[in-house]
């Protein structure tokens, strides 16, 4: 059976990876649009800043978040003043580090899916009548479905795994910020931390490989749904 | 009476240039000429998918594109019908959703998705996905939905090729069939003589982004009967 700190740590990790995900989906979605089908000066520029990351050190991502987030910081100070949201110590922090260290994963699999849709389908959607934005949800958006599932289920198990910047951001509170590999971490700190860890690894694990397989289900069934004409 | 009045120059990054003037009346005309003449891009400016440098391109009373005074309307308020050469058809949506795609659109009294289905014979494939179907019936679908979207002109973009002989015949007959009920002023790009002389009643001849002749069939020297 698992304890009450584990159910708990496990509970926090699904919030925060779904929050992260629901979070950063809209953006995703446009920006891997607009990486797909545009070209414009400074794109370089927007490429790395998405990809930076994924090779920065967890840590370094974590610590540009507090600097940013903190209450000192100018965003963090701005949105607590104005709307009493703060990020520090804070399940929601933890969500943010999620979502900036997942969001390149994302990004990448909807932009491929995007352009990887015929141009011409757009363009004969826009000749029957639709506008630019109905073409969009009409078409674009329905068929790069599979990416976008693909992208979620990435960003996700990503979020799953989160550590560096989260524990910089958020802490690692148990039942408010303590996900499940900082729950791991605290546990290996203590004698007997390995044995104690191996429910919750093994909990971790089949998360991992059942949001992967479900990405996997729904990828395959919806390209089979969408096959090309 | 003139329908189509087009007259647009535009060079593209490629270094193709177009540099084209014509008009056309209420019945068929062909656009003939060779692979890379320009055919493609004429019916896509017409469309307004491809902006010209400089141009006036109008359709009946209305001006589509007028470079001088700024006046570019979007392909949704053109009401021109595009047969693409790849069919297009929308993946996602069945026989039924792509018919109904341009119908919902744009209210037309003129085309009625009965009988449209009627003529192309779609009735039993209206269920089916895109990929269930045979390329002659995909193209009959692409025909149907451009029909039902309500143009005021209908463009093919070489409707038989990559058909074989027998298909192309049976499609000739849909479109003949389409064009005698609807009598809708159609602009046919082909670079075979034959469909030239099958379907139309005046040719453009177009060749390396000019327009080099024009007249009857029998008058324009590219597309005499023999020459494929």
């Amino acid at each position: 059976m698992l304890t009450l700190q584990e159910l708990d740590a496990i509970r926090l990790s699904m919030i925060v990876g779904a929050t992260a995900v629901a979070g950063s989906l809209p953006f995703g979605i446009a920006l891997g649009w607009l990486l797909a089908r545009y070209s414009f000066p400074g794109k370089t520029i927007v490429e790395t800043l998405l990809n930076l990351p994924l090779v920065l050190p967890p840590v370094v991502t974590g610590y540009l978040l507090l600097a940013t987030l903190g209450r000192q910081g100018w965003l963090g100070g701005l949105l607590d003043r104005t709307f009493g949201i703060r990020f520090v110590f804070d399940w929601k922090g933890a969500a943010v580090a999620a979502a900036v260290v997942s969001f390149p994963l994302m990004v990448r699999a909807i932009r491929l899916a995007f352009a990887a849709i015929d141009h011409q389908l757009e363009q004969a959607a826009r000749t029957l009548g639709a506008s630019r934005i109905d073409a969009f949800m009409t078409v674009s958006l329905p068929l790069a479905r599979p990416g976008i599932v693909a992208g979620c289920v990435l960003a996700f198990a990503r979020s799953m795994g989160e550590f560096g910047a989260t524990i910089m951001i958020a802490g690692n509170i148990p039942g408010m910020t303590q996900t499940i590999p900082l729950y791991i971490y605290e546990q290996l700190s203590v004698p007997g931390g390995l044995e104690a860890s191996r429910r919750i690894v093994i909990v971790s694990v089949v998360i991992a490989a059942a949001a992967l397989m479900a990405g996997e289900y729904l990828d395959r069934r919806g390209r089979l749904r969408l096959r090309a004409d | 009476m003139d329908h189509l009045s087009f007259d647009c120059d535009c060079t593209y990054a490629s270094g193709f240039r177009l540099e084209a003037r014509f008009t056309a009346g209420t019945g068929v005309t062909a656009l003939f000429g060779p692979s890379g003449s320009g055919k493609s891009t004429v019916l896509a400016l017409i469309a307004g998918l491809l902006r010209p440098a400089r141009g006036v391109i109008s359709l009946g009373d209305r001006t589509l594109t007028d470079t001088s005074a700024r006046v570019h309307l979007p392909p949704e308020h053109r009401r021109v019908g595009l047969l693409f050469q790849n069919h297009c058809l929308l993946p996602h949506l069945s026989v039924r959703g792509n018919l109904e795609y341009g119908m919902k659109r744009r209210s037309s009294g003129r085309f009625r998705f009965d009988e449209i289905v009627g003529i192309l014979e779609l009735r039993d494939v209206l269920a089916r996905q895109p990929h269930e179907l045979s390329g002659g019936q995909k193209q009959r679908v692409a025909l149907g939905r451009a029909l039902l979207s309500g143009p005021e002109l209908l463009m093919l973009d070489e409707p038989f090729s990559g058909l074989d002989e027998p298909l192309q015949e049976r499609i000739l007959e849909y479109l003949r069939r389409v064009l005698s009920e609807y009598q809708i002023p159609t602009l046919l790009v082909t670079h075979t003589p034959a469909h030239v002389h099958q379907l139309a009643g005046r040719v453009i001849h177009l060749d390396a982004g000019r327009v080099v002749a024009t007249g009857s069939p029998e008058e324009v020297p590219g597309p005499r009967p023999g020459r494929s």
